[in-house]
């Protein structure tokens, strides 16, 4: 495996450059041990690309969006307008999520606030790199033929209405791409969202991951694609919770780009 | 003019004049919300409108019902030059006024008195499909708690009215036919058999009594409108209109947090005073908190239940419905109403509020922001939008979010994520 190659925007602003792409990480992927992977992946395809990009590192803090879904719109402003306050100094321009609940607070909730970049998801960028060229994915590669299903993110999909960017990128892995009965606009949610993600679900028959689970393994997939870490918990655990952790995995889209290139 | 033209005048009169003045009652309800401006992108929201009200398309995500309410929708809204043809006569004393547009090589009016009786018959058909659907089949949305008591009398209402509105003007036809009337009806003609050998005076009786069942259940309707859901036929095109444009994503951004917030981070900063009686407060407590566009949305909301039969956390048992949350505000704004009547226009307190006697804290920790509610609703309410404001309300003002919610605010607070880790470590994945 090759070295990562990672510079944070101080880096940068010592040597006087300034990267074309800032990747914003996110919590759950700076933290959290399934989602390290997810953003390691992403750094792999970045460097395999070789675009100049940065991470801020520890100046980067939470964007705020469970704050905000909980109503602590309080808690998020300061936590915004402090991130816009770096990003803001670093003059970035533009910016790459690993998480959509990330993407869809940066795009759409802090220009309010001052803060105003090109915002993408991840899946977005690696299917503008695909379409470029950039990216090939080789020919009969490590999912060749697999059955890969994929579960639409509430903030990437029904909130910003991107529903093709990840379908497509997954399209190139010589796979069969399987959709659920919920899928795109109609999705179901991985029960994460709204800040549930850090509590104990209200009184119910039924947790909505394990819901949601079940869904995905009516179709007898391989593999459950995912493009968000809070789902990437959510389905682990539902498959987990199915016994199915052998026979069905859960990855992200940037990992089946990454391992279908040996990266 | 006779006797019957001048009570009918009357009636139509005041008729009309009591729906005006409920009418107005609603639009003051509505406008007891606060500011919110939606009179920007005109064109977009024409356009919008176009499409999601007048052409219903979010219906046809469900075929089958769309088709079904599609037949209501259409009949509803063309047997309307019926009814103006009705008043007319009904005032001037003339009788069918357009047969006029029977002309010698077009017969355009029994083209329309045909057309009118298939669209009353897709139009009875459709609400006998309906009523079928909710009390037969049982449909589970539109059988689930929230719908005990008056709205499910309220929809069966409704459905039995449209019935027997269009059966009365089969049956005045059919009569008509008998006493020799040779316009063209393809629907009453099947059934003008079952008045053969009846008298002509009681042949008369029947269409005299017909033509004002028919028309006073239209002048009925039209004021029962404003104590029902099915006031949705008239705002779903505002609704439209005015709805969200952003992504679905974006949530609202609190002015006077932004204000407070510039002011704890720059000493510098002078917060603009609040306008003169606005109380600084987060979020929603009750309907007055809320903007007159959600409030316009809970008078929009027709009780379908298609987002609460898409809303995870529903699905899963827990207590949130989003329709339930659309009902309550419209029926809190309703009791809000009733008290500036009896109060000659001023509110009088009453101890109570939507957060709290409406709704409860449990409901709204079941939400998942996943914006199912709002992508499915066919008119364009936005469910997620009160529950986000009486959140806001709940941890603001209220302190009264779940413990590890607050647990996870003070961890974004003190180490920049919501978990307890140090913000120090932050890019330890990169070297590990
Ligand atoms: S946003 Fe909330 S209320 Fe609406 S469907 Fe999702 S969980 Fe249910
Ligand atoms: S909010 Fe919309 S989808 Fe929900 S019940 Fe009302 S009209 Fe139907």
């Amino acid at each position: 495996m090759t070295e990562l190659k990672i510079k944070t925007m101080a880096d940068f602003m010592a040597t006087g450059e300034q990267p074309e792409l800032l990747f914003w990480v996110g919590c759950a992927g700076s933290f959290d041990d399934r989602a390290k992977k997810i953003t390691k992946a992403i750094v792999k395809i970045l460097n395999h690309v070789g675009i100049k990009f940065a991470v801020l590192g520890t100046e980067e803090s939470c964007s705020g969006d469970p704050a905000k879904r909980a109503g602590n719109e309080f808690l998020f402003q300061m936590q915004a307008m402090n991130n816009i306050n770096v990003l803001n100094s670093y003059e970035v321009k533009k910016i790459v999520t690993g998480c959509p609940h990330c993407f869809n607070t940066l795009k759409n909730e802090y220009p309010a606030l001052g803060g105003n970049y090109e915002v993408i998801h991840h899946t977005q960028l690696v299917q503008q790199l695909i379409d470029d060229g950039k990216v090939k994915v080789k020919e009969g590669g490590a999912f060749k033929g697999q059955k890969i299903t994929f579960h639409d993110p509430c903030y990437l999909g029904r909130a910003n209405d991107v529903y093709e960017a990840p379908r497509e990128v997954l399209q190139k892995l010589d796979s069969e791409l399987a959709e659920m009965k919920r899928s795109k606009a109609k999705g179901f949610c991985c029960g994460a969202g709204g800040a549930q993600m850090f509590k104990e679900a209200e009184k119910g028959n039924k947790e909505v991951n394990i819901e949601r689970t079940e869904e995905a393994l009516t179709l007898n997939p391989n593999i459950i694609a995912v493009g968000c870490p809070f789902c990437m918990t959510m389905m682990t655990d539902g498959v987990k919770h199915f016994n199915k952790e052998q026979q069905v995995k859960v990855m992200d889209v940037a990992e089946l780009i990454s391992q279908a290139n040996d990266l | 003019m006779g006797i019957a033209n001048i009570v009918f005048i009357v009636l139509f009169l005041a008729g009309s004049a009591l729906f005006f003045v409920n009418a107005r009652k609603i639009r003051r309800n509505i406008l007891l919300g606060k500011d919110t401006n939606r009179s920007d992108n005109k064109a977009t929201r024409f356009k919008l409108m176009t499409l999601v009200a007048l052409g219903q398309k979010k219906m046809f995500s469900r075929p089958i019902p769309a088709l079904l309410h599609l037949f209501v929708y259409v009949g509803f809204v063309l047997i309307n030059i019926e009814v103006l043809e009705m008043i007319i006569d009904g005032a001037a004393g003339t009788h069918r006024v357009f047969s006029f547009l029977n002309f010698e090589n077009f017969k355009l009016y029994d083209l329309m008195i045909g057309v009118f009786e298939i669209l009353a018959f897709l139009v009875t058909f459709g609400c006998l499909a309906f009523l079928i659907r909710r009390n037969i089949l049982n449909v589970k949305r539109l059988v689930m708690k929230e719908l005990n008591g008056w709205p499910k009398t309220d929809a069966n209402l409704i459905l039995i009215s449209e019935i027997l509105i269009m059966g009365s003007l089969f049956i005045m036809n059919a009569a008509e036919k008998n006493l020799g009337s040779t316009y063209w009806f393809p629907v009453s003609g099947f059934i003008a058999p079952i008045f053969s050998g009846t008298s002509e005076s009681t042949l008369h009786f029947t269409v005299e009594f017909c033509w004002w069942f028919h028309i006073v259940g239209v002048l009925g309707f039209l004021n029962y409108l404003v104590i029902s859901k099915h006031l949705h036929i008239a705002l779903a095109f505002p609704n439209v209109f005015f709805a969200n444009l952003n992504p679905k994503g974006k949530l609202s951004n609190l002015q006077n947090v932004t204000n407070e917030v510039k002011a704890m981070l720059d000493t510098s900063f002078v917060p603009p005073a609040p306008k003169e009686g606005e109380v600084n407060s987060f979020g929603a407590k009750d309907v007055f908190d809320l903007s007159w566009k959600q409030l316009l949305d809970a008078y929009t909301c027709t009780e379908c239940g298609r987002c609460t039969s898409s809303c995870p956390a529903n699905k899963t048992g827990k207590l949130l419905s989003p329709r339930k949350i659309m009902m309550d505000t419209r029926d809190r704004l309703e009791e809000v109403g009733k008290n500036i009547d009896k109060n000659k226009g001023s509110f009088d307190e009453d101890g109570k509020s939507l957060l709290g006697n409406y709704i409860t804290n449990e409901e709204l920790w079941a939400c998942t922001s996943c914006n199912a509610c709002v992508q499915e609703c066919p008119v364009n309410i936005d469910p997620l939008s009160i529950i986000i404001d009486l959140r806001r309300y709940m941890v603001m003002e209220q302190s009264a979010a779940p413990n590890e919610l607050n647990l996870m605010f003070s961890n974004i607070e003190n180490n920049g994520a919501p978990w307890q880790f140090s913000p120090a470590d932050r890019l330890n994945w990169a070297n590990e």
